[in-house]
């Protein structure tokens, strides 16, 4: 097979027989919809390809795949993205969060990987809320949504998640709604084909602990302006945002990370030798 | 101590810009030029530059494993907060003391000390400004060792070469002249020589032992997070893993280096991490999710004193609980303890190969004497068992990653590999890796993680067990070299024991263990820690005889070998 | 949901391709939530949706079967030419566990009343007359699947009075 053609591809060579739990009417079924499109348009044979992922109901996406997967801890899905891109290269790997396990737990992780610039694509299915907990407040969530454990509201400023990936470092930035899963398709192909760390923020209702969400689909709309590559630019408009633009925002031009290599291999054996008296 | 003595022990301190840490490195270096052997380790106040110091040495004829029971020569450069090392360097009437009578009046430790040699530094160096006080005092203490000039000056030479001959001069005779002002027989703590060693031998710390050893095991990937007193191994990797085609990566913190090198191994890449108890604590919940998803990798404790921050630069053995019992669930995993410097080459091999081979996450047990102790040693060269990864390659179809039965190791595929794309979990799964609540599963993978690892013929490296007698001294870590010694002492008294230290301290061995212990009628755990926790984790896992005691301490006093010696005595086993 | 996004058809060629990608699309999700019920335990729900699914999926071989040597081209790939939703797409966000039939019938009529605009409005169109002529032929028949829905929500009236409602439900705890 030559490497450089790629296959001709259905999405549902890239869907697993493990059916989803997710609730009925869930976001996140378009996000796999858009997901597996997005694996069939880049042709790519499934298993060099990973999905790693945290805790959440958005990060039992993996398992939903054909390809490789890792479901690991709660928050720690971009650590683990990073060792595994670091060690094999070689390996298409696309990370995936919910909103609680990329910016609330995992909140540190996604500085320093937007700042490492790992050639990674990262979706964060982002329903402002913590949905397999069963409704509890994300860093994403309206001050004033009332849940149980804020009741009232948290009345605190939500997080605004594009703007500290810019801020941080990401290569590129861009927003989709799972409502439009091609889009949302294209979105995720550009992120990987993209070099170095891509974040694709995706809007992905929780019918059940915000049914309010499924009104996002009145609210969204392209972005009104083409892709910057001026952060300062991609910063204003961010910042000044109505959360409901979509598209890429922002597309840099950062070289991504790479290790250092050696420019000559030694035997692990030899390296004693700087022990010997 | 008499002329010609098998191991003479040496203190030098000094406050800020003094240079003894220096001036140990090289007393040791010059030593083993000389053919000696030995262990520096050091101590410090808090300050992180300028502040006390102290060079602890033990010289010795043949190897040596631990610091000894009290201090023959102690040189002064000068004494400002040197009373802080009163606990570390024990000090007796036989031994000598070096100071600069313009220093003042020593610390209270030095009042033991009843061989006193003035060597005028502050006098000397005024006179001669290019001279240097440290190489006064390294002069002096190499002479008081009897230490052959030529291979100081070599040591010197060596040191200096950079910044040209007229400085290499000026030590060179700086040292020359520390020698001559104590010339006096009143003054020697001399070491018989030896015929230069005929096997290999090394400079090296545990530290770097863990690494090299790692490297030898196959570790191919290493994320760091510093920390004291575990940097020194991540330190050595980074260029060094480059040179053998690995990499190692900064992570942002322990939470991120303990599932990068999951995801590195997940990738196929054998995987390590060094880290020090804060790190380890961290670290677990993502030792559990190595354990349930099986994925190899290797973490290194250097411990130090906790709880908390504890005592960053000083060894304690008080992480044992949170490395055998620190996950939830029931997580079983490989807790590997190495007991000397060149131990440690060997348990990083040892425990980087098991992993591999068993699919587990392996913790390395080192502790910061071991790990910062610069040694002098015996090249070691048996190397263990080889552990290799069992791969899938897609010929058994439908792939079931986690499929229990046989041996409980199953077959991992390594991404890339086609027809057994899997998902790795850390929820309870299915031999596929679909997640499940279910009784059956979950029994069945709890019952496979524990038969692999409790299955495994580990053989003889499982523990160091020496001597036989109706008492058995049980010891691990860096407190098996104290204890072995301990015993030669008291069988000087006529006194016998027996020595178990088991190097693998996960899965625990009932059937060995009782079989080290059959015939003995008392036990005496010897271990590091406030807590008591290896006794605990003993009288948890084994059967010991109905005579226990204990001696224990927490750091930063290290326990010495006559200690060991003593509670033989009392115990009274001849 | 609208099919506002469907890009512009200017040719037979153009039209069979954009026709069978419908009803693939439309038999893809009805599988989806057919799959959804089975997992909540709806199973009346799945086997309808089940029966759509089919139902779809004949329906898009059978435009590939009308299409001849024209074909259905490769209908766009693995994305599909439209932003959110093909116009017969049901709306998956309006599923919910425990929806009766008659909810879900209300949701398939939607999904082929927007096919119905669809086609009617393209009929209706400046473009080809054969482009035309073709269109009119998919807007009988999805006026003849419209007619099904309705007669089938007689035969499932709405439930939602007597439903008691699940006691269990999610966000009430
Ligand atoms: C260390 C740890 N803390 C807490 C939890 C419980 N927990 C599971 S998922 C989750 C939040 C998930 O929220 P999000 O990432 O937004 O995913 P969603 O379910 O909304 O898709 C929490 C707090 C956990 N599994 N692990
Ligand atoms: S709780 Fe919300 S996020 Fe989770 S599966 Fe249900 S709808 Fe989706
Ligand atoms: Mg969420």
């Amino acid at each position: 097979m030559n490497a450089a053609e790629p296959l001709k591809c259905r999405p549902s060579d890239y869907k697993s027989e493990v059916k989803p739990i997710w609730c009925p009417g869930c976001g996140d079924y378009h996000v796999l919809m858009a997901l597996t499109r997005a694996m069939a348009a880049l042709g790519l044979p499934p298993e060099r390809i990973a999905v790693v992922s945290g805790i959440g109901c958005s990060s039992r996406i993996p398992a939903y795949t054909n390809c490789y997967g890792f479901h690991g801890v709660h928050g720690r899905s971009l650590a683990v993205a990073t060792g595994l891109k670091i060690a094999r290269p070689d390996i298409t790997v696309i990370c995936a969060s919910g909103d609680g396990d990329g910016y609330s737990i995992g909140g540190n992780h996604f500085l320093h990987a937007c700042r490492r610039n790992v050639d990674l694509a990262y979706i964060v299915m982002d329903n402002h809320i913590y949905g397999m907990t069963k409704g509890q407040p994300s860093p994403t969530t309206e001050p004033d949504f009332d849940t149980a454990l804020a009741p009232g509201g948290t009345g605190l400023r939500p997080f605004n998640p594009l703007v500290v990936a810019l801020a941080s470092g990401a290569n590129f930035v861009a927003r989709a709604y799972s409502g439009n899963p091609n889009e949302t398709a294209e979105l995720i192909v550009d992120a990987i084909k993209h070099p170095g760390f891509s974040f694709v923020e995706i809007l992905s209702p929780c019918v059940t602990y915000r049914p309010d969400q499924r009104s996002w689909k009145d609210r969204v709309h392209p972005a009104p302006v083409t892709p910057t590559d001026d952060p300062a630019r991609a910063a204003r408009r961010l910042m000044t945002d109505d959360g409901f633009n979509l598209g890429v925002l922002y597309r840099g031009h950062r070289a991504p990370y790479t290790p250092p290599t050696a420019a000559a291999m030694v035997a692990p054996e030899s390296l004693e030798e700087e022990f010997e008296v | 101590m008499t002329a010609g003595a098998n191991s003479v022990s040496v203190a030098m301190v000094g406050s800020g810009g003094a240079g003894v840490l220096t001036t140990g490195e090289m007393l040791l270096e010059a030593a083993c030029a000389a053919g000696w052997n030995g262990l520096l380790t050091r101590s410090v106040g808090p300050q992180i530059r300028g502040g006390e110091a102290a060079s602890l040495l033990r010289l010795a004829r043949s190897p040596v494993e631990c610091m000894a029971d009290q201090f023959d020569l102690l040189v002064g450069i000068d004494w400002v907060n040197a009373g802080r090392f009163g606990d570390e360097i024990p000090l007796g009437e036989s031994s000598v003391l070096v100071c600069d009578p313009a220093a003042g009046a020593p610390p209270p430790m030095a009042a033991n000390a009843k061989r006193v040699i003035e060597l005028p530094i502050a006098e000397i160096t005024k006179a001669h400004p290019a001279w240097r006080a440290n190489m006064l005092a390294l002069g002096a203490a190499g002479h008081l060792l009897g230490l052959d000039e030529s291979a100081l000056h070599g040591v010197i030479a060596k040191r200096f070469a950079a910044k040209g001959s007229e400085v290499v001069a000026a030590n060179v005779a700086a040292a020359a002249a520390g020698a001559r002002a104590v010339d006096t027989e009143r003054g020697r703590v001399a070491l018989a020589p030896v015929a230069q060693a005929a096997a290999k031998r090394w400079l090296i710390t545990g530290n770097e032992a863990v690494a090299l050893g790692a490297l030898l095991g196959g570790v191919r990937f290493a994320a760091a997070y510093p920390i004291t007193p575990a940097s020194d191994i991540l330190e050595w990797l980074a260029p060094n893993l480059t040179k053998v085609g690995g990499t190692l990566v900064q992570a942002e913190d322990e939470l991120a280096s303990v599932n990068m090198i999951i995801g590195a191994s997940y990738g196929g890449v054998p995987s390590l991490t060094a880290t020090s108890g804060p790190g380890l604590s961290l670290m677990i919940e993502s030792l559990g999710l190595a354990t349930a998803a099986e994925v190899p990798i290797v973490i290194v404790d250097v411990m130090r004193g906790g709880p908390s921050t504890g005592i960053p630069t000083k060894s304690e053995q008080s992480d044992l609980n949170i490395a055998i019992y620190g996950m939830h669930g029931d997580a079983p995993h490989l807790v590997i303890a190495p007991q000397s410097v060149g131990d440690c080459w060997l348990s990083a091999q040892w425990a980087t190969g098991l992993a591999e081979a068993l699919q587990a996450p392996a913790i390395v047990l080192s502790d910061q004497f071991l790990g910062q102790a610069q040694t002098a040693i015996t090249r070691p060269v048996e190397r263990p068992p080889t552990g290799k990864r069992r791969v899938a390659d897609g010929a058994n179809l439908p792939y079931a990653r986690y499929a229990a039965g046989g041996d409980g190791v199953s077959p991992m595929a390594i991404p890339g590999t086609a027809r057994c794309a899997y998902t790795a979990d850390g929820l309870t799964h299915t031999e596929r890796g679909t997640p499940t609540s279910g009784a059956h599963d979950h029994v069945a993978q709890l019952d496979k993680r524990r038969d692999k690892l409790d299955g495994h013929e580990y053989g003889p490296l499982w523990a160091t067990i020496e001597g036989d007698s109706e008492t058995a001294v049980l010891a691990w870590g860096s407190l098996t070299g104290v204890v072995r010694e301990g015993i030669a002492q008291a069988r000087a008294d006529g006194v016998s024991a027996k020595l178990i230290a088991p190097r693998l301290l996960l899965p625990t061995r009932p059937a060995e263990m009782s079989a080290a212990l059959a015939g003995v009628k008392r036990v005496l755990v010897v271990e590091q820690t406030h807590g008591m926790q290896f006794l605990k984790y003993l009288r948890a896992h084994y059967d010991l005889p109905a005579e226990v005691s204990v001696l224990h301490r927490p750091g930063p006093l290290p326990i010495r070998p006559h200690e060991v010696r003593q509670r033989l005595i009392e115990g009274g086993s001849r | 949901m609208s099919g506002a996004n469907v890009p512009p058809v200017t040719s037979v060629a153009a039209l069979y391709g954009i026709a069978h990608r419908i009803e693939a699309d439309a038999a893809e999700r009805y599988a989806m939530l057919a799959d959804q019920m089975e997992t909540h335990n709806n199973l009346d729900l799945a086997r309808m949706f089940r029966d759509l699914a089919r139902a779809e999926r004949l329906h898009a071989d059978k435009i590939r079967e009308l299409a001849g040597a024209i074909g259905v081209g490769d209908d766009g790939g693995p994305i599909g030419p439209w932003k959110a939703d093909s116009p017969e797409s049901v709306d998956l966000y309006a599923a919910r566990y425990d929806m009766s039939p008659h909810e879900a019938l209300r949701m398939a009529l939607a999904a082929e009343e927007r096919a119905l605009a669809f086609y009617t409005d393209l009929a209706a169109s400046k473009v080809d007359r054969t482009v035309r002529d073709l269109a009119t032929s998919f807007a009988a028949e999805e006026r003849e699947h419209v007619a099904l829905c309705h007669r089938l929500l007689e035969r499932y009236p709405p439930a939602s009075a007597a439903r008691p409602g699940d006691p269990d439900a999610p966000g009430d705890r």
